[in-house]
């Protein structure tokens, strides 16, 4: 690896860069979240063709299967800072480790939710003790888990190093609602979009169901700036860097 | 987009009550999630402010002679 790269991430780690560098990426995240996400919304809900089984409740697709690919990838995220942050304590991992944990419980629950709202017509039911629904709700119990941890502590680092522990020993739940489809006979579908082979789905509804996850890809980065940005000033308020910003900004 | 074909389109073909439901709690909860981290940044700035205005009042008090040290009365009055 070129020697740049350790160096521009050390430099990259330090919490006063970091806050800078997450308010300049912020605004340019959310402003591409929200342009493809309404692209995607467009393309989902009315260009997209009707279901020739389900109608145009399957519409739900576009928030819910996009929803779920969240909960996963941030919990792997967060399962990343959190061995990061355990083995070399290095403290802009804690910090990104726990300001994902509710950004990946709300995906979650919107998929939960979501997934109830579309369960109820198809499968007759709201909810149902399958494999794939049980390991889902799993899932948002330990990223509340993970939250409660955290802040249980007096000391926040602590608190984030005896969140990251859960967090990591909660990585096995993570395979576990993958293929939950395919290890157990479930009530819930299998995919339709796969990474190898050919994908069983109208290329009609593809293109806003990838624009979508992307969508919702760069709103987590932009979530995740604004919350990593709010925990630094929390945990370094006595430095100076710090006092700065709260003097300029009472001033503009 | 005319009336009619605004009308089947809010209607869901019949599964309006739940795709819009849906698509209000994923905005809802986004939309929550994207605030509350903004308020608790100023939140925190504006606690800090407080707080460096307190300690800046103190160092003042301490380097002024308070009328009441040294006459039994302790540090002299405690501002809030």
């Amino acid at each position: 690896m070129a020697n740049w790269i350790p160096l521009w991430l050390h430099k990259l780690s330090s919490p006063p860069v970091f806050y800078r560098f997450a308010g300049v990426l912020r605004p340019w995240a959310i402003a591409l979240a929200v342009l493809l996400g309404l692209v995607a919304l467009y393309g989902g809900l009315v260009l997209a063709p009707p279901d020739y089984q389900q109608g145009d409740d399957y519409r739900i697709i576009f928030i819910h299967v996009p929803s779920a690919w969240m909960s996963l990838f941030i919990y792997g995220v967060m399962g990343v800072a959190a061995f990061i942050a355990l083995v070399w304590r290095i403290k802009l991992a804690e910090v990104v480790a726990m300001a994902s944990a509710p950004i990946g419980a709300a995906f979650t629950f919107i998929t939960l939710v979501t997934g109830s709202l579309w369960g109820v017509r198809m499968w007759g039911t709201w909810w149902t003790w399958d494999a794939r629904l049980t390991s889902e709700l799993v899932l948002l119990f330990l990223y509340l888990g993970v939250i409660a941890l955290y802040h249980s502590f007096e000391d926040r680092r602590q608190g984030a190093r005896t969140a990251a522990f859960l967090a990591l020993i909660g990585i096995v739940n993570v395979p576990i609602v993958h293929f939950s489809v395919v290890w157990w006979n479930t009530l819930h579908q299998g995919s339709t979009i796969k990474l190898l082979g050919p994908s069983t789905i109208a290329p009609g509804m593809v293109w806003p169901l990838l624009t979508m996850m992307v969508a919702t890809k760069l709103y987590y980065v932009a979530s995740l700036c604004s919350r990593a940005r709010a925990d630094l000033l929390a945990l370094e308020s006595g430095k100076d860097w710090v006092r700065q910003i709260a003097e300029n900004e009472v001033r503009g | 987009m005319n009336a009619a074909s605004l009308q089947s389109f809010l209607a869901m073909g019949g599964y309006a009550v739940y795709v819009w439901p849906a698509y209000g709690v994923f905005f809802i909860v986004l939309l929550i999630d994207w605030l509350a981290p903004q308020f608790r940044r100023r939140r925190l700035l504006r606690e800090l402010r407080a707080r460096m205005a307190r300690q800046g009042a103190r160092k003042e008090r301490a380097s002024s002679p308070s009328p009441l040290r040294g006459e039994g009365w302790g540090e002299g009055p405690r501002l809030p």
